[in-house]
């Protein structure tokens, strides 16, 4: 396996708060990560200092060989590297087929290019077979302000997903979404991923999903990471236990007679 | 044809009824018609910014840059509108380039108000500089073109049409602009500026080329007032109150269309003209009140009138459509 980004004692301080710190991870091509932890666990500081949101304090990220410590976030996609949010990060007052449109025509766009129609039929065919790949092509022309949240939360993430990342970063994707609806919502996403052979990092609190889509857990505990396994040896480390998931989470899970190795693997 | 939409296909209809009324029009009409045209491109530059969800109560800098600039050539001996207007187009541009880079930076009331100090400066420093004609200002030259020499009446009539063509020239190529990617980035800016960052292109270098077009096109409107009032001073040229009037005016006019901050400044410049004729002690409580009731009424502006017509014309087809037939 190739590792494609490598962080090395990486911290992260808001003056006196020590918020990241000793992160060290190797993350290799094709592989589906879930970064699990509590409220202020450091999760999102860790996908904000990778993706340039927030600048490290120290430490070292290389991404595919090149150190991208401190670039802003537009060189960071540029290279490689995009993510979604916890909240839906999109043009609110535009249709669904114009968010992706632009998505699309800045992606695509440099230099005298800019200047070229923002709207053109090979364009056009392009987003509509993305919002087909996310199965948001019903709401193709409803305005994204009015969208159900599991829909704004895959049209984020098919917009970030718009350049074809080598890694895709998302923030708690099925957060706010039904019980019903969260494995719906996950196999479009990872499906729709797996066709361009993304690396996916996310985000979760909820573990069904977690030991469902991933084959390896960073597990983080007052900005450090205390766990760097597989899902099912992950779940089973007592500091996870303890600091994350809870015993009672434990208990219920190995009475199902689920403590194996699910995969995880697209 | 490719690129021909209604709203090019109404200022074209526009540029040749306002072409033609050129020879026939009163001095007056004319000389409103233009203050109309200068004021309408630099709120052209405000409703760009504005798109991008910005605005500045300052734009008077680059209006009074552009129009100092061309003002000071004519002292040194340059006369030629067509240089004249390209030196306080670019004058206005290049200040506009260079502040840009701070005012980027900054959003909503720091990068209005911003904008606002900086004319202030620019304000104060034509005030005490004498050689500038102080609170007075100084008197510009009538323009040739190309080495033609206008008399009497031609002179306006002439600049009417210069004015005319650059005007329509810009505003078509603002049009087409806004349609292409970059310029479609204003809504993308204004609506989330953390997703553009994070589709890969800077939102400030967005601000910062919108910024750049807004202080040309206010040193073009500038360079032409310039002209047409053959007369600089720093209070009808980079007081604040200028600011504020483009501002009125794209209030007035509406975002809708780069057509209607034409219309806009027109019905700015006839609603002034008039309160101050037949009101000289209330007419600034008639502005007031005008800009009040547009708010009030009309809060997308004058144009959004157009929208209504539209809808309301298409409701009633419709609706008498739907009538049974007369026996």
């Amino acid at each position: 396996m190739t590792a494609v980004l490598e962080v090395r004692d990486l911290q992260k301080n808001f003056g006196a708060v020590i918020a990241a710190k000793d992160i060290n991870v190797t993350v290799n091509e094709h592989e589906i990560i879930g970064i699990i932890g509590a409220n202020g666990a450091g999760k999102t500081t860790f996908v904000n200092m990778v993706t340039g949101y927030l600048k490290p304090t120290s430490g070292q990220i290389e991404f595919a060989g090149r150190n991208i410590m401190g670039l802003p976030p537009r060189t960071i996609t540029n290279l490689g590297i995009s993510r979604s949010f916890q909240v839906p990060q999109v043009f609110a007052s535009e249709t669904v087929f114009d968010n992706l449109m632009m998505a699309y025509a800045i992606t695509e766009a440099s230099g005298l290019e800019l200047l070229s129609p923002l709207y053109n039929d090979e364009r056009a065919a392009r987003v509509d077979s993305h919002l087909a790949r996310y199965q948001i092509a019903e709401y193709r022309n409803a305005t994204s302000s009015t969208l159900p949240q599991g829909v704004r939360k895959l049209l984020d993430i098919a917009m970030a997903a718009v350049s074809k990342p080598t890694i895709l970063m998302l923030d708690e994707p099925t957060s706010g979404i039904s019980v019903e609806e969260k494995f719906d919502l996950m196999d479009t996403i990872m499906e729709a991923l797996r066709q361009d052979q993304t690396t996916v990092l996310f985000i979760e609190h909820d573990m069904e999903i977690v030991e469902r889509y991933v084959s390896r857990v960073l597990a983080f505990y007052q900005g450090r990471i205390i766990c760097d396994a597989p899902v099912a040896e992950a779940l089973l480390d007592p500091g996870v236990r303890e600091f994350v998931i809870g015993e009672e989470y434990h208990r219920t899970r190995t009475a199902n007679g689920n403590g194996g190795d699910n995969g995880g693997q697209l | 044809m490719r690129y021909m939409d209604k709203t090019i296909v109404g200022l074209s209809i526009a540029f040749v009824v306002l072409f033609c009324a050129d020879f026939f029009m009163a001095e007056w009409v004319r000389f409103i018609g233009l203050q109309s045209l200068a004021r309408g491109a630099v709120a052209l530059g405000l409703l760009v910014l504005w798109r991008t969800g910005l605005v500045s109560f300052g734009h008077a800098l680059y209006f009074g840059f552009g129009a100092y600039a061309a003002a000071m050539l004519t002292l040194i001996g340059y006369h030629d509108a067509f240089f004249l207007v390209f030196a306080g187009t670019l004058a206005a541009g290049v200040l506009a380039y260079l502040l840009g880079f701070l005012l980027r930076r900054y959003r909503a009331i720091f990068f209005a108000l911003l904008n606002m100090a900086f004319s202030m400066i620019l304000y104060g420093v034509i005030v005490k500089t004498e050689e500038l004609g102080s609170t007075d200002g100084f008197s510009v030259l009538t323009p040739t073109f190309l080495g033609y020499a206008p008399k009497g009446e031609a002179v306006q009539t002439t600049l009417f049409i210069f004015t005319l063509v650059f005007t329509y020239i810009i505003t078509v190529g603002v049009h087409l602009y806004m349609k292409t990617t970059l310029g479609g980035m204003s809504m993308a800016v204004r609506e989330n500026e953390i997703r553009v960052e994070y589709l890969g292109y800077s939102a400030e270098k967005v601000i910062h080329v919108k910024y750049v077009f807004s202080g040309l096109v206010a040193g073009f409107g500038g360079a032409i007032m310039a002209l047409a009032i053959g007369q600089v001073d720093p209070d009808s040229m980079a007081n604040w109150t200028v600011s504020g009037e483009f501002v009125f005016i794209t209030i007035l006019s509406g975002i809708g269309n780069v057509g209607a901050t034409y219309i806009g400044a027109l019905v700015f410049e006839l609603i002034r003209t008039y309160a101050f004729e037949y009101a000289p002690l209330f007419w600034q409580f008639i502005l007031g009140g005008s800009l009040l009731a547009i708010i009030m009424f009309l809060p997308d502006g004058i144009w959004s009138l157009f929208g209504r017509l539209r809808r309301s014309d298409s409701s009633e087809s419709s609706s008498s459509s739907n009538k049974a037939p007369s026996p």
